[in-house]
């Protein structure tokens, strides 16, 4: 993934700088309120919801169940109608194929439509190392490439900061990439809004090459759809000469009429709204109209490994439209860059250990990065259960066990980090199948009840710091019981 | 009807109070309930911080120790959730690891006669008024395995609606985490207690007295943060309101007026 | 191998074994038991959901005949004060019969540049959908490249009701041919990108006038 995230440390460090971080606190805390209650609403209008999110679960699973089918039948839809597709196994795979078609059109720049692939195998470094500079269009991804910040959310990169960070980025920094931010430019999100469109019209306007994710890809019709607000999609899809589309391999749907459905459920859940201002969809290339020339880079990068995993795979449904990250208690504390990846809350929890791998500490901590409350399990209009899938991917950390990567089978060990935990839990383990055992403990612990300190040292400080331990009773509920209600002897266990 | 109450290793050990409401409010509907002594844990824990081949043994000790019963009750939603939605996974789990049928098999039986309490007094007893007298002002925060696992609904509310002399007043963000989650609450520490404390604030603007829900872990994160900050709010278990009565209180229930 | 054959033998081992073939299972495992449409709606009362939703989006919505259109339009075009309107080949010689602006014919030829000095652009549309308040555009000839209704600030949309408006989603999807390019449009461009609330008038037009016309 980019290199800006080379390095994080792992989810409950960063969590701690966040979660002191009254500002970034407060951002957050606004901005997911507020879509919020405005998803709730959105969806609430459809009353058949339910039936819409079975048939998306339904639709990207059996599409992924027969993923190589789809996939070469985009390929020809798309060749027929006049494009390239390219394939990429890998990060590097993909930038040199998209570098390579940039220089090949002599330019030097290129415009860009925010796009969660790209950001994912960190392009606009790669570009950057070529001497070919990217600019990105949508607000957000511009508050985040001006304030040289890294995105914190999948939908608004730029959630954690507010208006008012927001102008004085702007003030500061649009004079060194075009334009300067309009005289006197105040912190009114109007009057930001209208400094962006000012700053990046000019860009828009002489770009040669524009570059592009996109939301879905249609097997049958070689379409491809891009679901956007501001128009700087609009603008990178059609100006220029041309188009290069980057991929995952993930978000191709089997028929057209499928999108009726993602159509329904993505605008809802992204950003609350009925439908989203613009969705432009383009089929290869249309004479006299946009782009002379269209190029499509499939990536992998990961996926197919993903995939291979058959609790975990559930991830790759995802259309990325950040509900789990609005309604996560986590992710509302914790922030975006905390998950240290540019997918972050719940779904970058799951997602990113398993496009990584679970080589990093980032990655073996992201799964245990959740309290499993559910919440992103309810709203996801894809039905990733992501509560199960952290829990599995706990597993492969404590347990170990079989994974895919790049495409072989290996075992993975038991992670180091947990060895003690793992003992404790094989003592708990045995103990709770000796009643006997179970008795004793609580014995001991209610005959030193008076000798319990209050605040615990070492790793007992975990719970100690924030909260008082609880008191540990004088008899626990199974002497109560045989001394009051006459139970039966302990029974042997076996 | 004869039921088992599983009253969860957490109660057992530390919250002796709530099996013996259980115990007495069961009692008082006309239900005989027993406490196999052989009972310990459901492997909750063990489960859900990545040890699951740990939790089978005791999933399995579960279904032996419970599968004779009509009705199994606990007074934990996270537990009974466990049991209903995770295990029917654990055996579905190993049959994917190519172990074939037997342990879905061997958990099978328990899993739909697995209650939790309100569920049980709720939809199996049929009650709603259980005659409890409560003379305090509460809010109710529903946790999560209860609210989005076993989808109890508005049954706990309207448990507690039923009790004579209780108030209660609407929690601000009631659906949202209280932060404990299990192992979470030591593993990201500084997270849990931030959403520890919120939900305290919001309990405190209520002006309640007690913070009640249906599930003492929840409880035992909510209750440690509420004495360490001295809010003065007690912390209560669903069942402890429902086993109330005048008599308990000396209070009398007409003069509460209700 | 090419990363080409890489990744399909990645996808072939990660899967399995399929018994059936893609396309028989589409059928066996995606249902539809959606809905069509919400609600059930007279023709008229669909039209007025469109212009209500519209509105709700911020464009702005005005409703007239055949024989008032010119005068609408001339009236719209007079507010707005443009020196050019934007015309698409194809678009009714007659809905501009009274309207002063100069008419700029949009040519292949036509720079993104020429194109910003423009006021204002006048189309037609593909279809428009009630449920969500959107208009689609196809680039049929009363509708133009993509690009010319993208640059101007100002863009007036005429719609023909009823025959031209749809309850909802699926019933657009069905009716759109998926070669052409489409813009589905739905109130003015806006951003959620300030604190996630919505902020109307980025890089798209930031006046969206919408006319049905009976």
């Amino acid at each position: 993934m980019s290199g800006t995230f080379v390095g994080m440390p792992a989810f409950p460090a960063a969590a701690r700088e966040a979660v002191g971080d009254a500002t970034l606190r407060a951002n957050l805390r606004h901005a997911t309120h507020t879509i919020r209650d405005k998803r709730a609403r959105a969806v609430a209008e459809l009353d058949d919801w339910a039936a819409l999110r079975e048939a998306g679960r339904r639709i990207k699973d059996h599409t992924l169940r027969h993923l190589d089918t789809y996939l070469v039948q985009l390929e020809e839809s798309v060749t027929a109608a006049g494009g390239t597709v390219h394939w990429a196994a890998d990060a590097d795979e993909a930038n040199a194929i998209v570098t390579e078609l940039v220089r090949a059109t002599g330019e030097r720049e290129v415009v860009k439509v925010k796009s969660m692939a790209t950001q994912e195998i960190g392009l606009n470094e790669a570009l950057e190392e070529a001497g070919i500079r990217a600019y990105e269009t949508d607000l957000a991804e511009l508050i985040v490439q001006l304030g040289k910040d890294r995105p914190s959310h999948i939908l608004v990169p730029a959630i954690h900061r507010n208006r008012g960070e927001i102008g004085a980025i702007f003030r500061r920094e649009m004079a060194g990439w075009g334009r300067p931010a309009p005289e006197g430019l105040t912190d009114s999100p109007a009057e930001l809004a209208e400094a962006a469109r000012l700053h990046l019209r000019e860009k828009f306007l002489r770009a040669k090459v524009g570059i592009s994710g996109a939301n879905f890809m249609v097997a049958e019709t070689g379409t491809l759809v891009v679901l956007e607000s501001e128009g700087n999609g609009r603008m990178c899809l059609t100006l220029p000469e041309t188009l290069i589309s980057v991929v995952g391999i993930e978000k191709v749907v089997p028929t057209w009429r499928d999108l009726e459905v993602f159509l329904q459920t993505l605008p809802r859940s992204s950003t609350a709204e009925r439908m989203n201002p613009y969705t432009s969809t383009w089929t290869g290339t249309t004479d006299g109209d946009g782009p002379k020339t269209f190029h499509l880079v499939l990536l992998d990068n990961g996926r197919t490994d993903t995939l291979a995993d058959e609790v975990g795979r559930q991830a790759l449904r995802c259309i990325r439209c950040s509900a789990c990250l609005n309604v996560c208690p986590v992710y509302e504390r914790a922030g975006g860059h905390a998950y240290g990846s540019v997918y972050p809350g719940p779904i970058g929890a799951i997602l990113s250990p398993q496009l990584r791998g679970m080589g990093s500490e980032i990655d073996r901590s992201l799964p245990f990065a959740s309290s499993l409350c559910g919440a992103c399990y309810e709203v996801c209009p894809v039905a990733i259960d992501i509560p199960e899938v952290l829990v599995h991917l706990r597993e492969r950390v404590a347990e170990g066990g079989e994974v895919v990567r790049n495409g072989a089978r290996i075992t993975v060990r038991p992670a180091k980090g947990h060895a003690a935990e793992r003992a404790a839990m094989r003592a708990a383990a045995w103990a709770f199948r000796r009643p006997g055992v179970l008795r004793t403990g609580q014995r001991l612990a209610s005959g030193t009840r008076r000798l319990h300190p209050r605040r615990l040292p070492g790793p007992g400080r975990a719970w100690s710091a924030s909260r008082e331990l609880p008191e540990v009773p004088r008899e626990s509920f199974r002497d109560w019981w045989q001394r009051t209600q006459g139970g039966p002897a302990e029974g042997s266990t076996k | 009807m004869r039921v088992a109450l599983f009253l969860t290793c957490v109660n057992d050990t530390l919250y002796p109070g709530t099996g013996r409401a259980v115990v007495k409010l069961l009692t008082r509907l006309g239900v005989e309930v027993d406490f196999p002594m052989a009972q310990t844990c459901c492997g909750q824990a063990h489960y859900n911080t990545g040890y699951r081949h740990g939790a089978e043994p005791l999933a399995r000790h579960y279904a032996e120790v419970f599968g004779g019963y009509e009705a199994i009750v606990t007074p934990s939603g996270s537990c009974a959730a466990m049991v209903r939605e995770l295990y029917p996974r654990l055996g579905a789990r190993a049959a994917a690891e190519g172990r074939g049928g037997e342990l879905a098999r061997v958990l099978a039986p328990v899993v739909p006669k697995t209650y939790e309490l309100t569920e049980f007094l709720v939809d199996v007893l049929g009650v709603v008024d259980v005659g409890a007298y409560y003379p305090h002002r509460v809010t109710y925060h529903p946790t999560c395995h209860g609210l989005r696992s076993l989808g109890l609904g508005d049954r706990p509310r309207r448990l507690l609606e039923a009790v004579r002399g209780l108030e209660l007043v609407e929690l601000p963000g009631a659906e949202e985490c209280c932060g404990f989650g299990g192992t979470f609450a030591v593993k990201n520490p500084d997270v849990s207690a931030a959403m520890g404390l919120d939900k305290v604030r919001n309990a405190e603007s209520t002006g309640a007295e007690r913070l009640c829900a249906a599930d003492n872990s929840c409880l035992m994160h909510l209750g440690g943060t509420m004495s360490r900050l001295r809010t003065g709010i007690e912390p209560v278990h669903l069942a402890e309101i429902l086993a109330g009565t005048a008599a308990d209180t000396g209070g009398d229930i007409e003069e509460a007026g209700v | 191998m090419s990363s080409r054959e890489r990744v399909l033998a990645r996808v072939q081992r990660a899967v399995g074994e399929r018994p059936e073939s893609a396309a028989e299972a589409y059928v066996r495992e995606v249902p539809r038991t959606y809905l069509v449409e919400h609600g059930a709606r007279t023709t008229a009362e669909t039209v007025d959901l469109l212009a209500e939703n519209l509105a709700d989006y911020r464009a702005l919505v005005h409703r007239t005949d055949e024989e008032e259109l010119p005068y609408l339009l001339m009236r719209l075009l007079a507010e707005a004060g443009p020196d050019t309107v934007l015309v698409p080949p194809g678009l009714p010689p007659e809905w501009l019969a009274a309207a002063d602006p100069v008419r700029l014919h949009d040519r292949a030829v036509s720079t993104p540049q020429e194109l910003d000095r423009v006021g204002a652009v006048v189309t037609g549309c593909a279809l428009a959908v009630a449920e969500t308040g959107t208009i689609v555009l196809d680039g049929s000839p009363d509708q133009g490249r993509r690009r010319i209704t993208l640059i101007p600030d100002h863009h007036i949309c005429v719609v023909r009701v009823p025959q031209q408006v749809v309850a909802s989603v699926p019933q657009a999807l069905s009716r759109l041919d998926p070669r052409r390019p489409l813009t589905w449009i739905s109130g003015p461009s806006a951003t959620s990108d300030i604190e996630l609330d919505r902020v109307e008038g980025v890089h798209g037009p930031r006046t969206l006038q919408v006319i049905l016309v009976e």
